[in-house]
C-alpha cells in the first residue's frame, strides 16, 4: 500500500511593500503622482457619484409607481431626472472605466512605471473634484431642471434654477477627461515596454486609446457649447434663443456633436474590459484580434458623424436626416463585429464561470439587445414614433447599464485582486451578478413596451394605462439596487478579511499580472520585455489547469 | 391601480400600419440575433466548460468569418435603412389636398385653429379619410407634438413653422402628448385627438361659435396695422404686391430666390430687412413687439395666403429684369419642397 500525500499549495502572503503601504497620511494620497493611487481617489469619488445618481434613480422610480405622480411636485421630479442624468453621465459613466481601471491599468499593461504625465494625471482628479463641487453646489442650492441635455431656449431663457453653476461644473469636469485622454495617448505612444508592439497591445489598451481620441477631440466642443449657453443666459448674448436672434436647433447640433461620441466614450472602455475577461476565462486567444482592435477605432471615427440622429424630428432637412440615418447604421457594424468575435472566442475554449465571466456574459447579451434596439432609432420612419419616448430610455440603459455598468463591475471583480491584493468572496459575488442581471431586465425591458405604446420620457405623471409596466419597472429597480449595494459591502469586507490573492489569481496573461498584488509603487522591479502576442493562453509554459469543482 | 396591460398602441392612421410593419420586422431581427448570440454563448460555455482532460483549442481567427459577419449585418441594416427612409419621406411630404390646421405650443398647452376660425385648447378634432396637415409654431420653448396612435411627432420650434401630417382611419379618442421636455408642467401638456367620421366632423365644425375665419380676422388685423398703406397692388406702391404672392418664388435684391411660405412671410413681418425683394427699398419698419402673439401672426399669414388663392396676378408689381417667369415657378417650387432647409435659393 502506498500512502497518498496531499500537497497543499503554499499559503500566499501579501507583499511587504506595495503602493498602498508605501507611505501613509492624507498628504501622501492628496499629493500622490502614482497612477494607482490616483485611480483609487477616482474610485472613491465615482463610487460616491454612482450611488448619489442611484438615489435619484430610486426617487424617479418611486414617483412613477402611480400615474398621478403623488410623491414629488412636478418641479422636484424634473430636478430629479436632471440630476440623475447629469450625475450619471458626466460624473460617473464618462470617467468610470478610463479614470479608475484605465488609470490603474494602462501603465501596468504597457509595462511602464507610471503614465507619461503624472502631474497632469493628479491635476485631472483635482479638476474633476472642482467640477463636481460646482455640480453639488447647484444641487444643494435647489437643483436644476433643464434635463441633462440642457436644451435651449428652455435652459438659457426660461428656467429660474442654477443652470450656469451646473454647466460650469460639467465644463470643468470635461477638462479632467481631456487630461486623462491626453495622458493615455502619450503613454501608449511613448511608454510601451520593449517588444510591446502595437499588434501586441491588450485590447483594453486599444479601446482606451480609441476612447482617448474622442475625449481629446470631442470634449472641447462640449466646453464651447456650455460657455455659449452660459453667455446667453448670463449676458443675453443671442446664440440659441430666437428672442435674442439665435437658433435653438444650433444648440442641439453642438450638444450632440459631443454627446453622441460621448456614449462611445462610455461604452468603448467597457468593450475593452470584456475582451480581457472573455479570453482569460475561456483560456483562449481572442478571435480576430486585429478586427476587434480596429473596430474600436472605427467606432471612434464613425461616432463623430452620427450626431443628428438625435434630431430626426427636430426640424432638420429630410436629406440630412437621410445621411445621418445611413451613417448611424454604419456605426452599428463594428459593434456587431465585436460581439461575434467574443462569441467565437468562447468557442472551443475551456470556460469557467467566475464572477467576472458572469458579468462579461451578461454584458454580451444585454449589449446585443441594446445595440439592436439602436437600429429601431436609426430607422427614420420608426424613430419619428419612438423618439423621446421610454423606448429611447430603455435602449440607452441597455447599453449604458446593461453594457457599461456590467463591464465596469466585471472589470472591478477581475482586477480587484490586483487593486487590493485580496480576493472578494466568490459566492456572494456570483449572487450579486445574478441579482443585477435579473433586476436590470425587469427594470428596463418593460420600458421598451412603454415607449412603443407612446409614453413620452420625462413625465412626472402619466395616463393610467401605463401603470402596470411602470410598477414592474420600479420593482425591478429595487432588485437592481440590491445587486449594486452587495459588491460595495463585500469589496470593503474583503480588504481586511479576503483571501490573499497572489500576483496572478486568474493565471491571466497581461503584464499587469506579472507584478505583485498590490503592485509596488514603481510597478515593476525590472522592466518587462514582451516577446509574444497578447492572450497567449494555452502555450507550453502554462500550468496545468485546475478543475473548478 | 388598473390591471390593464396593453402591449401595443392603437393603430389609427394610414401610416401606423407601415410603421408597425417595420417595427415588427425589427423585433423579429432583434429576437433572432439576441437568441442567436445568447444561445451560442450558453451552448459554447456549457459544451466547453472547463474539464481536466481538455485544453482550449487556440484559434487565431478567420477572415472569411469576419467578412461574413460584417457583410450580412450591413446588408440587413441597409434594408432597414431604406425601409425607414421610405416611411420618413412619406411622412415628411403632406399631400396637397390636406385639411390645414394651425397649432401653437406654449407653456403648457396646445392651441389649435382651423382656417374657418374654430379654436380648441388641448383637444383636436379631425375627420377620417382625409389628410390633415398641422402647421405649428411655439410661443416660447421647444415642444413636440406627438400622436402615438398615428405614429407621428414633430418638434414645435419658436420662430419657425414646422409641420406634420397624418390621415386618421379609426374614429375614437386618442392621446396627444408633448414629447419634448418643456419645463414645470411638461407632463400636463397633454390632450386628446378626437377622430370623427367626415359628416360628424363637418357637423362639429359648424356647431361652435366662430368670430370669422382666420383669413378675415387676418384682413382686419392687416388693416389695423396699416400694412395696406404700402402693400398695394398698384405700380406706385412702396412695398411688394401681396396678391398671388403665397407659394411663389421671390427674387431678392441680392440675387437669391426664396419661396414665399409661412416662414418667409413671418420673417418679413418681424425682420423686414433680412430679405429685400428685388426692386424695393429696405424701408419697412419691424413689427417685432407689435405682432407678439403667434396666433395673431397666423391670422396675418392666413390672410396673405388667401390673397394668393384669389388672384393669378403677377407676383411683382414692378417690372424688373430679375422677375421670375411663370414657367420657372414649378421647378423652383419642387426644389424648395424637397429641401426646405437648403440655403435659400441659388444665385442666378
Amino acid at each position: 500500500m502506498s500512502t497518498v500525500t496531499i500537497s497543499t499549495p503554499p499559503k500566499l502572503e501579501m507583499p511587504v511593500k506595495h503602493y498602498l503601504n508605501d507611505n501613509y497620511g492624507i498628504r501622501s494620497w492628496l499629493l500622490t503622482k502614482d497612477h494607482k493611487r490616483i485611480a483609487i481617489l477616482y474610485l472613491l469619488t465615482l463610487t460616491f457619484f454612482f450611488f448619489l445618481g442611484g438615489v435619484f434613480a430610486a426617487m424617479i422610480r418611486l414617483q412613477l409607481l402611480t400615474p398621478e405622480g403623488t410623491l414629488f411636485q412636478a418641479d422636484t421630479y424634473n430636478k430629479l431626472f436632471t440630476m440623475h442624468g447629469v450625475n450619471m453621465v458626466f460624473f460617473f459613466l464618462v470617467p468610470s472605466i478610463p479614470a479608475v481601471l484605465g488609470n490603474f491599468l494602462v501603465p501596468l499593461m504597457v509595462g511602464a512605471k507610471d503614465l507619461a504625465l503624472p502631474k497632469i494625471n493628479l491635476a485631472s482628479w483635482y479638476i474633476f473634484i472642482i467640477g463636481a463641487a460646482f455640480a453639488l453646489a447647484a444641487l444643494v442650492s435647489g437643483g436644476v431642471d433643464t434635463g441633462w441635455t440642457f436644451y435651449t431656449p428652455l435652459s438659457s431663457g426660461y428656467l429660474k434654477t442654477h443652470v450656469i453653476t451646473l454647466a460650469v461644473g460639467v465644463l470643468i469636469a470635461g477638462f479632467a477627461s481631456i487630461f486623462t485622454g491626453l495622458n493615455f495617448i502619450v503613454t501608449v505612444h511613448r511608454m510601451r515596454a520593449p517588444g510591446l508592439t502595437w499588434g501586441r497591445l491588450p485590447l483594453f489598451i486599444w479601446s482606451n486609446y480609441a476612447t482617448s481620441i474622442i475625449m481629446v477631440l470631442g470634449t472641447p466642443v462640449l466646453a464651447i457649447t456650455l460657455i455659449l449657453l452660459a453667455l446667453e443666459r448670463g449676458f443675453h448674448i443671442g446664440i440659441f434663443d430666437p428672442k435674442l436672434g439665435g437658433d435653438p436647433v444650433l444648440f442641439q447640433h453642438m450638444f450632440w456633436f459631443y454627446s453622441h461620441p460621448a456614449v462611445y466614450i462610455m461604452i468603448l472602455p467597457g468593450m475593452g474590459v470584456i475582451s480581457e475577461i472573455v479570453t482569460c476565462f475561456s483560456r483562449k486567444r481572442v478571435f480576430g484580434y486585429s478586427f476587434v482592435a480596429f473596430s474600436s477605432i472605427a467606432i471612434a471615427v464613425f461616432g463623430f458623424l452620427v450626431w443628428a440622429h438625435h434630431m430626426f424630428v427636430a426640424g432638420i432637412s429630410t436629406y440630412s436626416a437621410l445621411v445621418f440615418s445611413l451613417l448611424s447604421f454604419a456605426v452599428a457594424i463594428p459593434s456587431a463585429v465585436k460581439v461575434f468575435n467574443w462569441t467565437a472566442t468562447i468557442y472551443k475554449g475551456s470556460v469557467s464561470f467566475d464572477t467576472p465571466m458572469l458579468y462579461a456574459l451578461g454584458f454580451i447579451g444585454l449589449f446585443t439587445v441594446g445595440g439592436l434596439t439602436g437600429l429601431f432609432l436609426a430607422a427614420l420612419g420608426l424613430d419619428v414614433h419612438v423618439h423621446d419616448t421610454y423606448f429611447v430610455i430603455a435602449h440607452f440603459h441597455y447599453v449604458m447599464v446593461g453594457g457599461m455598468v456590467m463591464a465596469y463591475l466585471g472589470g472591478m471583480h477581475f482586477w480587484w485582486p490586483k487593486l487590493s491584493g485580496r480576493l472578494y468572496p466568490e459566492g456572494w459575488a456570483k449572487l450579486a451578478a445574478l441579482i443585477t442581471f435579473i433586476g436590470f431586465n425587469l427594470t428596463f425591458f418593460p420600458q421598451f413596451i412603454l415607449g412603443y405604446m407612446g409614453m413620452p420620457r420625462r413625465l412626472a405623471a402619466y395616463p393610467p394605462e401605463f401603470q402596470v409596466l411602470n410598477v414592474l419597472s420600479t420593482a425591478g429597480a429595487s432588485i437592481l439596487a440590491v445587486g449594486f449595494i452587495l459588491p460595495l459591502i463585500y469589496f470593503l469586507w474583503s480588504m481586511k478579511y479576503g483571501e490573499v490573492a497572489g500576483p496572478n489569481p486568474w493565471r491571466a496573461t497581461g503584464l499587469e499580472w506579472q507584478t505583485s498584488s498590490p503592485p509596488p509603487t514603481h510597478n515593476f522591479d525590472h522592466t518587462p520585455v514582451v516577446t509574444r502576442e497578447p492572450y497567449h493562453y494555452g502555450e507550453e509554459d502554462e500550468e496545468e489547469v485546475p478543475v473548478v469543482p | 391601480m388598473q390591471f390593464k396591460l396593453p402591449l401595443f398602441p392603437q393603430q389609427a392612421s394610414t401610416v401606423a400600419g407601415q410603421v408597425d410593419a417595420l417595427y415588427l420586422f425589427l423585433v423579429l431581427i432583434t429576437t433572432f440575433f439576441s437568441l442567436l448570440i445568447g444561445l451560442l454563448i450558453l451552448f459554447f460555455a456549457i459544451k466547453y466548460k472547463r474539464t481536466p482532460e481538455r485544453r482550449a483549442e487556440q484559434i487565431h481567427g478567420s477572415t472569411l468569418l469576419e467578412i461574413i459577419w460584417t457583410v450580412i449585418p450591413l446588408g440587413i441594416s441597409m434594408v432597414i435603412f431604406v425601409w425607414g427612409a421610405a416611411i420618413y419621406f412619406h411622412e415628411r411630404r403632406p399631400p396637397a389636398n390636406a385639411l390645414e390646421v394651425y397649432g401653437v405650443g406654449k407653456q403648457w398647452m396646445w392651441k389649435f385653429e382651423y382656417t374657418g376660425g374654430q379654436r380648441e385648447i388641448n383637444s383636436l378634432h379631425v375627420p377620417t379619410g382625409r389628410p390633415v396637415k398641422i402647421s405649428m409654431i411655439s410661443q416660447d420653448v421647444i415642444h413636440s407634438l406627438f400622436f402615438p396612435s398615428f405614429r407621428v411627432k414633430q418638434d414645435v420650434l419658436p420662430n419657425r413653422y414646422t409641420d406634420l401630417w397624418f390621415e386618421a382611419t379609426q374614429p375614437g379618442t386618442y392621446h396627444l402628448f408633448c414629447s419634448q421636455y418643456c419645463g414645470t408642467k411638461h407632463s400636463g401638456m397633454i390632450g386628446e385627438v378626437v377622430v370623427m367620421k367626415p359628416e360628424d366632423f363637418e357637423a362639429w365644425l359648424g356647431s361652435g361659435k366662430v368670430e370669422g375665419s382666420m383669413a378675415s380676422n387676418g384682413e382686419k388685423y392687416f388693416q389695423e396695422l396699416g400694412c395696406i398703406t404700402c402693400h398695394r397692388p398698384d405700380s406706385g406702391a412702396r412695398g411688394p404686391n401681396l396678391q398671388g404672392l403665397y407659394g411663389r418664388p421671390v427674387r431678392l435684391s441680392d440675387g437669391r430666390t426664396v419661396m414665399a411660405d409661412d416662414n418667409y412671410i413671418r420673417e418679413s413681418i418681424l425682420n423686414p430687412n433680412a430679405k429685400i425683394v428685388s426692386g424695393f427699398q429696405p424701408i419697412m419698419p419691424t413689427f417685432q413687439g407689435v405682432v407678439t402673439s403667434e396666433e395673431d401672426m397666423l391670422q396675418l399669414i392666413a390672410y396673405i395666403k388667401s390673397l394668393g388663392e384669389q388672384s393669378g396676378q403677377p407676383l411683382n408689381n414692378r417690372t424688373t429684369p430679375t422677375m421670375i417667369r411663370d414657367n420657372e415657378v414649378p421647378n423652383i417650387q419642387q426644389e424648395k419642397k424637397d429641401n426646405p432647409q437648403a440655403p435659400a435659393g441659388k444665385k442666378p
